[in-house]
């Protein structure tokens, strides 16, 4: 296999030791507690009290990073016991502050084994209070998605870890024994499918469609003295689940827990941007693996479009960073699935000319096919195959999610690292699958070129008898008449063509010029223009 | 988290094996039932990707309770379901180790035969591993509906040896096939310009570009939508 292109993460991220000890060296006293953090629980505690979601957010998003980057930079906050006693120890709180606690140690530093344990715990914790319906809070959207969120990527973290067996300590391999509950799939799983069930989500969407329910309209918020917390834990955990199930692999089971969301339009999923992003970043790759190109084109263009006109209103947000990466990912996928379908019209002018910039010279080398009649053009055209190869493991690997193995060790075989497994066994389908796709690249080349050509002639420029001809012109057709989650047939291709006993007919469909859209943009501008001017009032020469 | 097992009358397991699908799937109690589920499928000629994935998925949960007959079964159907990607679904869930041994290393091969085309290597491999694909009734039947599909994608009028070659089917046999063809499909048998039979596929969209609905320029209604307050 290639070599892993930025997969695996920073090498002290899973040992267990080193995390300890960096804890230990930076002199960390728990139990102090600044008197700006003691302001920070006060007043975060009253506002959620108060239900005040807007205070809330700012210290969320705001406060709460500057308190970080300022005094915790490589240190955890204080414990939560430190400051109970400022919050009236109320249970609820401790569990939020807690969570909030452990989010940061993640973030800056690197947990040891018992904090991850502890960690599932209070999630655990505060799920269950949650899913009681005892909660009678209203939180930021960005809160509630950032829960989920983590949640999740704790969960992938975990199995990362716990699969780089090789140099685990014995006292390492004891905790992972006892506490084998701890971030278990069917736990993490089973949360999250709870949170989607107990929140009645599905039904309420459903019920928002015929007029019955407002949901989206409030962006899931309770404008009459209730709790948006439930119900939107409940939406954000189909994200969640979806997320879930492409680091498994099962990327069927992963649309259909989105199904309820309708990504067409917008929704609660678009009132976060992180939510947004991962949202369709993992919708798109789940279509690129069900072989539904055209789908995941169609979304990627979308997001990566917002993304290029709103990113320069996120630079000051904690997450500028995860919203960069993700989008030179999605355009690392885009460029795979144009390869596979190439429907430039699908995809906008301002992406088009990203994705140039980025990825143009690559793509280039995607489709290459060398129809020139001098010299060794067998070997070159494997050449040329070898490199688009490498090209495609290549962007696979920048851009997938980091595949988990969920079940947990045989402790008693010999103890190996296989944390890699579950990505090269993605990486291996997918490229099988490249494999089939480059057979095609030659026969492309020449139907782009033809209108009329006999099988014979064909098999001659391609260096293939007529049968193996045969077999290529049925497998473009095969791949690019996708099945779509309705189980119909589409065509995809760009050029198309039929035969007729020996006689291929290309067929060239002639891009249509749109005027419908155009007309209805014209309308909107002008009305713009007229309650522009409407507004304008002329001064009377008195 | 216990459903109620019902008595054991065929329909009935296989409507609360859906149920469970669809409310309890991340449950390693299920297994069993999703397990008997593949096996009904396999002897109703019945097909269910929802299940098999859930099982395959708790097979990856619990990498101890794999059974390599169900799976092997499991493939087998999926792969009597193309053109859809059932197959690749499948292979997504299944680990590496396990896709490396006997009988999945020769269905992976038939797969691959099957996306590309080539289905004469297919029935010379598949006449090899009768065991296999033997086992689950209607494959054959199933497999030669796909070839069909994918000829009919790619030719109005296909030489007979071609169409031979892909359902694996000759003589006497192929002209009662084809009889039966022109009788409830339309298709029509002419004489090709080398003395052969030259068989006319029927119309579709996919092998007549002319019939396609050219949707170039139709504007959807929720575009339309955005200029109501305007048009008011």
């Amino acid at each position: 296999m290639a070599a892993n292109y930025e997969y695996d993460e920073a090498a002290g991220h899973y040992d267990d030791q080193a995390a300890a000890l960096r804890q230990q060296e930076v002199g960390y006293d728990p139990n102090f507690v600044p008197d700006s953090v003691k302001s920070f629980v006060v007043h975060l505690y009253r506002h959620i009290r108060e239900k005040n979601v807007y205070e809330i957010h700012q210290m969320y998003e705001t406060s709460f990073q500057t308190l970080s980057e300022r005094l915790f930079k490589d240190t955890p906050w204080p414990s939560v016991d430190a400051v109970a006693h400022y919050v009236d120890n109320d249970h609820v709180f401790c569990l939020l502050y807690r969570e909030m606690w452990f989010r940061h140690l993640y973030a800056r530093l690197s947990p040891t084994l018992k904090q991850r344990i502890d960690s599932w715990d209070n999630y655990c914790s505060l799920f269950q209070v949650v899913l009681h319906g005892v909660v009678n809070m209203q939180l930021p959207n960005q809160w509630l998605w950032d829960m989920v969120d983590e949640f999740v990527y704790q969960f992938q973290s975990f199995c990362q870890y716990r699969a780089k067996m090789k140099n685990k300590t014995e006292q390492e391999i004891a905790l992972l024994r006892q506490f084998d509950q701890a971030w278990n799939v069917y736990g993490v799983l089973n949360f999250l499918q709870a949170l989607v069930e107990k929140s009645a989500i599905i039904q309420i969407l459903e019920q928002e469609k015929q007029g019955l329910e407002q949901f989206t309209a409030t962006d899931g918020y309770d404008y009459s003295g209730g709790s948006n917390v439930l119900k939107v834990l409940g939406y954000f955990s189909m994200i969640g689940l979806l997320r879930v199930h492409c680091l498994l692999g099962d990327y069927h089971a992963g649309l259909k827990c989105l199904q309820p969301i309708d990504i067409s339009q917008q929704g609660v999923y678009t009132s976060v941007i992180g939510s947004h992003i991962a949202t369709i970043y993992h919708y798109g790759f789940a279509s690129l693996m069900l072989r539904r190109y055209v789908d995941g084109i169609r979304e990627f263009n979308k997001i990566l479009l917002y993304i290029y006109k709103t990113k320069q209103y996120h630079q000051k947000s904690p997450q500028y960073e995860q919203i960069l990466k993700k989008n030179e990912q999605m355009y690392a996928l885009l460029a795979i699935c144009l390869s596979f379908c190439p429907q430039m019209k699908l995809v906008d002018e301002a992406v088009n000319a990203q994705l140039r910039e980025k990825y143009g010279e690559k793509m280039g080398k995607l489709q290459r096919y060398d129809d020139e009649a001098y010299g060794d053009k067998l070997s070159r055209r494997q050449r040329y195959a070898d490199e688009a190869f490498g090209i495609y493991d290549e962007l696979f690997s920048y851009a997938c999610p980091k595949f988990i193995t969920p079940s947990a060790p045989s402790f008693d075989e010999p103890l190996v690292n296989y944390n890699q497994d579950a990505y090269r066994l993605q990486l291996k389908l997918f490229l099988s699958e490249v494999r089939q796709q480059e057979l095609l690249v030659g026969a492309r080349t020449f139907l782009k070129v033809y209108s009329t050509i006999s099988l014979g002639k064909l098999a001659n420029y391609l260096d293939v008898d007529e049968s193996t001809l045969r077999m290529t012109l049925m497998t473009y057709k095969h791949k690019t008449h996708a099945v779509d989650s309705d189980g119909k047939i589409i065509s995809n291709a760009d050029v198309d063509f039929y035969i007729d006993d020996d006689m291929i007919r290309v067929v060239n469909s002639k891009p249509v010029k749109r005027f419908g859209d155009f007309f209805l943009r014209q309308i909107v501008k002008l009305e713009g223009v007229i309650n522009d001017m409407d507004r304008i009032k002329v001064e009377s020469a008195n | 988290m216990g459903m109620e097992k019902e008595p054991q009358k065929p329909q009935q397991v296989s409507y609360t094996v859906e149920q469970l699908v669809a409310v309890n799937p991340y449950n390693p109690d299920i297994l069993p039932d999703l397990e008997n589920y593949v096996n009904e499928q396999v002897a109703s000629q019945t097909y269910s990707l929802d299940a098999n994935l859930c099982l395959l998925r708790l097979y990856q949960f619990e990498p101890e309770r794999l059974s390599t007959q169900i799976v092997a079964r499991i493939l087998v159907k999926a792969l009597m379901a193309m053109p859809a990607p059932d197959f690749s679904l499948c292979l997504f869930l299944i680990p590496e180790r396990v896709q490396m041994e006997q009988p999945f290393k020769t269905l992976i091969v038939l797969s691959h035969y099957l996306e590309t085309g080539g289905f004469r290597q297919f029935w010379d491999e598949a006449a090899k591993s009768r065991h296999i694909v033997e086992a689950v009734p209607g494959f054959e039947q199933a497999i030669q509906a796909y070839a069909v599909h994918v000829l009919s994608l790619t030719y109005q009028k296909v030489p007979r040896s071609v169409l031979a070659e892909a359902i694996n089917i000759e003589g006497l046999a192929l002209d009662k096939f084809l009889e039966q063809q022109v009788v409830n499909y339309g298709w029509v048998i002419e004489m090709g310009q080398g003395g052969g039979q030259i068989i006319a596929l029927p119309k579709t969209e996919f092998n007549h570009p002319e019939l396609k609905k050219n949707s170039g320029d139709a504007v959807p209604l929720d575009h339309i939508t955005r200029i109501f307050p305007i048009l008011s």
